[in-house]
């Protein structure tokens, strides 16, 4: 059967055929809303911040508009719903990407060696490190998860595998809920009272950070862990049950081998979210300028906190004038603690798909 | 080593309710026996109860006699995974383990219950399981990639050597055929033919002329109505269910005429 293609006018009389706007329509209209928000700001004495609101709103406004006039309702819907998926993942990004830049520029000229690996002990002045704050922050984080993991993993294996649906399973899912919502230094305190409570007062120690932070961690890992595990397929299970493996083995072998690389993703995530936190870290880690490696004695510096202390305290400005400097080694500790966040989501992903069970057919 | 299953008064409940009601059979060693049914009748219920698979889900459980050689199933003291050992079960979809190769999906059974298997032992058992399940002329050269690279009709013939290598007593077969396409059927209805040398196979089927060419005995269950349990209505040797059976409503439900 050969097709032919059908003929103009009747493509025109049953309405397959409709005005469209040209190509270059959406650009024209971009470039119209920026010249008037241009204006407007330039006469009025506006900020750029809202002329660049104005030219947005204006193109918002202005391209369904005009598709209205042309090209009928639909396309107008369509071209405004367009618009406003535009808006928001400009208003999402543009602050991410200020932020990185932001402190790209100004933590970039901090970061050497020496900022690398000098504590702060016995420098008034400038130059100084971080080592000391990295490495808490590495430490704290590494009890954190181990901490957390564990519990977490467990948990989730509960809820999936063995309390589905009984009351007990209920109750702390919602448990788990509530915790999300603890606020960071209401888990720092807790722990604070904790370690008060066994120690007597005024102490400080990293290990109490961990605990802190592992209150934080444990919520996200279960529920992380508690989705990858219930997307497992039950016909797995079945299968391993049906060849005469028990539960607990089906469990270990069977559902948490083919979740793995989601349940490492999800760990990972968690520590991401933990290691920026600050509250917790400075009520029970304590803030110090020397090294300490040991989790359980003495203060702990951590990355968040030593932003927070170098930006409360910067030191005196150089006689000369410019900043103190404390602004820069705060910013270079921020640019740390971001780099060290992406390469661990980096980490994550690769994890998760060396992991990922290969679900494609064929190779 | 096969052996023969005794099945008396059996009801299968799931919480308060009942979805199988007074089953009595004699299923035969060394014999394909099928249930034929319309769906939601309780033949996969009812499969299921026989190898103790049905208490996986929650709430269900089973009253009445499964005698398997003597020993009864359902006995306090036996071990629900002692009895998965011995009796098999394919299911309706093919679900090989996504993260092991088909050599490993074939050991799963000896190697997730850490029995220890030398290599050569290993080898042979791949070997003779995928030759029983006549796939082993078409992965013999990619035993190392994932199970899950074959197609439907492969995977599930991989599924019913994965049950075979671990040489179950009875095996159960739960629509096996039903997303396969002829073809892939025809292999596995020839596997079951050669496989009845060997096993006590029992088998549930929508396609009443597999349960004709396959089996030797039949069973027919069907419900009185919607929301009743299901119940055995006739189990004869599958000539005479085919032929000249003794209920009305089997034939009814065999010549499509049902209703």
């Amino acid at each position: 059967m050969t097709t032919t293609p059908l003929e103009p006018d009747f493509a025109v009389s049953v309405g397959l055929v409709q005005p469209r706007l040209p190509r270059w329509a959406s650009i024209l209209v971009g470039v119209i809303s920026l010249g008037v928000a241009g204006l407007l700001t330039m006469f009025l004495g506006w900020n750029p911040v809202g002329g660049i609101v104005v030219a947005v709103l204006l193109f918002v406004v202005g391209l369904p508009l005009w598709s209205a006039l042309l090209e009928g309702r639909r396309t107008a819907v369509d071209r405004l719903a367009t618009c406003l998926v535009w808006v928001a993942f400009g208003s999402v990004v543009v602050p991410l990407v200020w932020l990185i830049w932001l402190v790209l520029k100004n933590g970039v000229g901090a970061i050497d060696m020496e900022f690398l690996t000098y504590d702060m002990r016995n420098i008034v002045g400038a130059g100084g490190g971080i080592y000391h704050a990295l490495m808490g922050t590495l430490l704290v984080t590494i009890a954190a998860t181990i901490i957390s993991v564990p519990i977490g993993l467990f948990t989730a294996i509960y809820l999936t595998e063995y309390g589905k649906g009984s009351r007990l399973a209920r109750v702390t899912t919602f448990l788990v809920d509530v915790m999300t919502g603890i606020p960071s230094i209401v888990a720092g305190l807790f722990a604070l009272a904790l370690f008060v409570l066994i120690f007597g007062p005024a102490i400080r120690i990293g290990f109490g950070g961990s605990v802190a932070l592992s209150l934080l961690m444990i919520p996200t890992v279960v529920r992380s862990a508690e989705e990858m595990l219930r997307l497992v397929p039950s016909d797995l299970r079945e299968a391993s049950y049906a060849l005469g493996v028990p539960k607990w083995r089906t469990i270990v072998k069977v559902v948490l081998p083919t979740s793995l690389g989601g349940i490492i993703t999800g760990v990972v995530l968690a520590i991401s979210r933990v290691i920026g936190e600050t509250a917790p870290l400075l009520v029970v880690a304590g803030a110090t300028d020397s090294v300490n490696f040991n989790l359980f004695d003495g203060r702990m510096m951590t990355l968040p906190v030593y932003i927070f202390s170098q930006y409360s305290s910067p030191g005196v400005a150089p006689i000369g004038g410019g900043d103190p400097p404390g602004y820069a080694r705060a910013w270079g500790a921020a640019l740390v603690l971001i780099a060290i966040v992406m390469v661990l989501n980096l980490i994550a992903r690769i994890i998760g798909k060396i992991f990922a069970p290969p679900t494609d057919r064929r190779r | 080593m096969a052996k023969s299953i005794d099945i008396s008064d059996l009801d299968i409940y799931y919480g308060d309710f009942k979805a199988v009601e007074g089953v009595n059979m004699t299923i035969r060693a060394r014999a394909v026996t099928a249930f034929i049914g319309p769906s939601g009748c309780g033949k996969s219920t009812f499969l299921r109860a026989l190898n103790r698979m049905h208490e996986v889900i929650p709430g269900a459980r089973v009253e009445g006699k499964v005698m398997v050689s003597g020993q009864s199933l359902y006995d306090p003291g036996v071990d629900p995974v002692a009895v998965r050992r011995q009796i098999g079960m394919v299911f309706q979809r093919p679900n090989p383990f996504p993260t092991m190769s088909i050599y490993e999906n074939v050991l799963a059974g000896n190697r997730l219950n850490s029995r220890k298997i030398k290599k050569a032992e290993a080898d042979e058992i791949v070997e003779r399981s995928l030759k029983s399940a006549n796939l082993w002329t078409e992965v013999k050269d990619r035993l190392s990639k994932p199970g899950m690279g074959l197609s439907g009709g492969q995977q599930q013939r991989l599924c019913i050597a994965r049950a075979i290598a671990v040489e179950p007593e009875v095996l159960l077969m739960d629509e096996p055929c039903s997303a396969l396409d002829p073809i892939s059927t025809s292999a596995i209805e020839d596997l079951i033919h050669e496989l009845k040398a060997d096993y006590t196979i029992v088998i549930v089927t929508h396609n009443m002329q597999q349960a004709a060419r396959v089996s030797d005995d039949t069973g027919f269950f069907n419900l009185k109505a919607a929301g009743q349990p299901g119940h055995l209505v006739e189990f004869n040797p599958t000539n005479k269910m085919f032929t000249n059976p003794d209920e009305e409503s089997t034939e009814a439900y065999i010549s499509g005429r049902f209703g």
